[in-house]
């Protein structure tokens, strides 16, 4: 197994360089200049050329290219052209607020599309299966950002119920510590503010983890469904196992391997629905602050944050590899 | 069993760690209370539409920066209440020299920067040659663009020997000269700038390194900002919001609210719905679309008194628009008024020139060009081009005070100008960097939205901007107006400035290289609750008099 993971590791160095060649390319190749960005209507054309100058925008591509790894190589991730933070000060203060958001959708999706499509599929074509099934179509097409409007004209301005801006109410003197909120609150015993960044929680998670929710449940009863007609499982209920046990032991695990790819494919997925949700609920994490520096054509908060995302869905991939073999004794991983 | 078993292992195992996590952190929580308890004290929360860059505003050009720095700082000239007009600040009064090239400040007494450090003559001195020394690498546009672009030059670098600023010298403890190389008419006015507002020279010192490779980041920029305002800087949470506290040794009118929040909602709408919600106290740069419903729900919505110019440019390196009649059939074809009520806030004034009229040379003489779509047609059918096609350049997603709905003005625009037989091709691209890049960077467009809001009460800062020398935007070359407009900024005094500037609207309304709009009025939305906000057309809003609850 360690072997398994080191190999994998080892793969990703070759992955990340192509990949930063790929960024820095990209990057440079969007339409209009940071300089013109940064100065906005006031830029002049002495003060673009300062500014190139002095963040090297001028030099030869390649010998720009060579710069950055240079400079990688030591750690340095460069800084913002825009607020001048470096890269990687701002995505660890950032990257907690994206986590805590994303974990909850996650979890949401999860706790409810597990139980759900399990349901469906050991009820087909009733109508709730036909209910739950038409209902996850519907959350597959929505896009995040209609939901999202929609959650907040509903809960906030209708029923004026949930909090639709900020990660914590702003009057709330709340010491932070790890910058995820919620577990702040419990470290430091301050319910209010535990609780206050729970309720602000709510309408983002549920706009980011609608998608996956929904995908979830059609995963889960397709395999599920498959999973019934099996032998092994007729065979289990057939010799007088508990129906419970059938469940748990025969179904449900062999068809949760599906399924847990889904999950890691949609944790990373996460990460672009975050650049939406993240924006319009003002939740400072990296989604919103990657969606301003494309608007800022911030060279290195791009390169930066992306290359950071790429190695974060890596490792949930290779867990998600890893949890095969504690699932299915059979996928032993080599 | 065994399943059953590690299901109690683990849910053992999750309520050990809550309880290890619970109370393994010290609170960080002060003991002066919370909310708003009633009127006076409370905090107040406020949203603007980004981040401040950094906290030391002579580096900055942005409204959030200076939105938090004219609550911690003050310069030498403030401005009038509700006016964009020059008025004495940290200054009590000033005389200038016949010459135009000196002038004399007294001093307010007894006032005290944050840091206990007196302010006087020599902390005034302090700052003017802070700005005059600031090293090479802060003199570009991104770090001290307003001391560069107003006092031209420094004491090092490509600029040097062609600023204007000579000396500062402490004449007493409360009086202080500053000596000019040349006239500068807009002194005064400039003075009132938060990017030349008055720092501690003790605090500089010891937390500001203007050499530093990156002054956005040094200490005194990010956690020591220190000046005499009514407000003292309490902390930077980065991302989430700014902390400042009550200056309770201020010399003025001491706040009534204990705590500042400054808070950064970057969408308009998401802006408009946390004030409804009551997530934050107040918000600048309320979309039009958002007032009807925070009106409904008992908001209160102020308009800004307009301080900004929205056009029509054209480009006249593109045919047709280097042909005058052409750029008249168009300013023939629009009805402001409409344009107005279509896409613009309520409280927006119509343009009749690049100016408020609140400016100095301003002038009620300028030729105007009146509504009448059949006049337009005519002047087309002379010109040639009736049922041409025009590229029409407009941003999307973006809301500036001048122009908060792009698309609903191009929409109404366009409608007038096929209404007399134009064909109109739009092309829209994303603020910035494209459409910027797009209209100011390049010759690849035609008719375009654009507009600009004024920093502080001087006429160059509206026609010079523009039209001060040749630019990609504008694509004219007429020397007459360009010299005239540098022989305008280099006049001593504002009364010798207005015949000037008068006739410099005059002669662009003739040559009429882009079309003026209006002047639409920025609007800000609070909750039913607050009291005692005084809006400013230059944003000079400080929140010493704000109640919350």
């Amino acid at each position: 197994m360690l072997r398994f993971v080191l190999r994998r590791l080892a793969l990703m160095v070759p992955v990340l360089v192509g990949l930063s060649i790929l960024l820095f390319a990209w990057v440079r190749a969007l339409p209009g200049d940071p300089a013109r960005a940064l100065l906005g209507q006031r830029a002049t054309p002495e003060g673009i050329a300062r500014v190139n100058e002095l963040y090297g925008f001028e030099e030869p591509l390649l010998q720009q290219y060579l710069t950055y790894v240079k400079a990688l190589l030591t750690g340095d991730f460069g800084r913002s052209i825009k607020t001048g933070q470096p890269v990687v000060e701002s995505f660890i203060e950032k990257f907690p607020g994206t986590v805590e958001l994303g974990l909850t959708a996650l979890l949401l999706a999860v706790v409810v599309g597990v139980p759900l499509g399990y349901y469906a599929a050991r009820h087909q074509g009733r109508t709730l299966d036909t209910f739950i099934v038409s209902g996850s179509l519907v959350g597959v097409v929505t896009p995040v950002f209609f939901l999202a409007i929609l959650l907040k004209l509903v809960f906030a301005d209708w029923l004026d119920v949930l909090p639709t801006s900020l990660r914590q109410d702003a009057r709330m003197d709340a010491t932070h510590i790890t910058n995820f909120y919620v577990l702040d609150g419990i470290m430091t015993q301050e319910w209010d503010a535990a609780w206050n960044a729970a309720v602000h929680l709510v309408l983002p998670a549920v706009a980011l983890g609608t998608i996956p929710l929904a995908i979830i449940v059609r995963i889960t009863r397709a395999a599920v469904a498959d999973v019934l007609n099996e032998d092994y499982v007729r065979t289990a209920a057939s010799k007088g196992l508990a129906s419970q046990v059938v469940s748990r032991r025969h179904v449900l695990r062999n068809a949760l391997l599906p399924v847990v790819t889904t999950i890691g494919l949609q944790a990373g997925l996460l990460f672009s629905g975050a650049v939406l949700t993240e924006t319009v609920f003002a939740w400072n994490g990296i989604g919103k602050y990657l969606f301003e520096a494309i608007g800022q054509r911030d060279y290195p908060v791009l390169q930066g944050y992306i290359l950071f995302i790429a190695v974060i869905y890596a490792l949930i991939n290779l867990a998600v590899d890893v949890a095969y073999g504690v699932i299915d004794p059979r996928v032993r991983v080599q | 069993m065994r399943s059953k078993g590690r299901m109690r292992l683990a849910t053992a195992g999750l309520a050990a760690a809550a309880l290890v996590l619970a109370g393994c952190a010290e609170s960080e929580r002060s003991d002066d209370g919370e909310g708003n308890e009633g009127a006076g004290g409370g905090t107040f929360v406020f949203a603007g539409a980004a981040e401040p860059e950094l906290l030391d505003p002579a580096f900055a050009s942005d409204g959030e920066t200076f939105r938090v720095a004219r609550q911690i700082f003050e310069g030498l000239v403030g401005t009038e209440p509700g006016t964009p007009d020059p008025a004495p600040l940290l200054a009590e009064s000033w005389e200038n020299s016949e010459d135009g090239l000196e002038y004399t400040f007294q001093l307010r007494e007894g006032v005290k920067f944050h840091d206990g450090t007196d302010f006087d003559a020599e902390a005034v001195c302090a700052n003017f040659d802070r700005w005059y020394n600031f090293p090479e690498s802060v003199q570009s546009d991104d770090f001290a663009y307003y001391y560069g672009k107003l006092f031209r030059g420094f004491a090092t670098g490509e600029k040097k020997g062609k600023g204007i600023y000579d000396a500062c010298e402490a004449s007493g403890d409360l009086e202080a000269t500053i000596r000019l190389n040349e006239p500068f008419a807009g002194f005064i006015a400039a003075l009132s700038l938060p990017a030349l507002s008055m720092q501690s020279p003790t605090a500089l010192e010891k937390y500001q390194d203007d050499a530093a490779p990156n002054v956005n980041t040094t200490e005194y920029s990010t956690a020591h900002p220190t000046g005499t305002g009514p407000f003292v800087f309490d902390s930077w949470d980065r991302g989430n919001r700014v902390t400042l506290k009550r200056n309770d040794d201020y010399w003025g009118e001491v706040a009534k609210v204990d705590t500042v929040q400054v808070v950064a909602i970057s969408d308009p709408a998401a802006r408009a719905t946390a004030v409804q919600n009551g997530d934050v106290d107040g918000a600048d740069l309320i979309g039009p679309a958002d007032i009807p419903g925070l009106e409904d729900a008992g908001m209160q919505v102020i308009p800004r008194d307009p301080f900004t110019v929205l056009y029509l440019g054209m480009n006249q390196k593109q045919k047709p628009f280097d042909d005058i009649k052409v750029r008249q059939a168009i300013a023939h074809a629009i009805d402001k008024e409409a344009v107005a009520a279509a896409s613009l806030p309520e409280g927006t004034e119509i343009a009749t020139q690049f100016m408020p009229q609140s400016v100095n040379g301003w002038n009620d003489e300028v030729t105007e060009y009146e509504y009448d779509p059949d006049r337009a047609k005519q002047l087309l059918e002379e010109a040639g081009v009736a049922g041409t096609t025009v590229e029409f350049n407009y941003p999307t997603g973006v809301s500036r005070p001048y122009m908060p709905a792009p698309e609903d003005t191009f929409n109404v625009l366009r409608s007038q100008l096929e209404a007399v037989g134009l064909k109109v091709k739009p092309v829209a691209d994303v603020w910035t960097p494209d459409y910027l890049d797009k209209v100011t960077g390049s010759a690849d467009h035609g008719l375009h939205l654009l507009g600009w809001t004024g920093d502080y009460n001087d006429s160059d800062n509206f026609v010079g901007v523009f039209f001060g020398g040749e630019t990609d935007e504008f694509g004219f070359t007429n020397q007459e107006l360009f010299d005239k407009l540098t022989e305008a900024r280099g006049v001593p005094t504002l009364e010798e400035q207005t015949p000037l500037y008068e006739e410099i609207n005059a002669d662009v309304m003739e040559f009429l290289p882009a079309v003026p709009l209006a002047h639409p009025a920025p609007s800000l939305a609070f909750g039913a609750d607050v009291e005692g906000y005084q809006q400013s057309p230059v944003n000079d809003e400080v929140w010493n008099q704000v109640t919350v609850g």
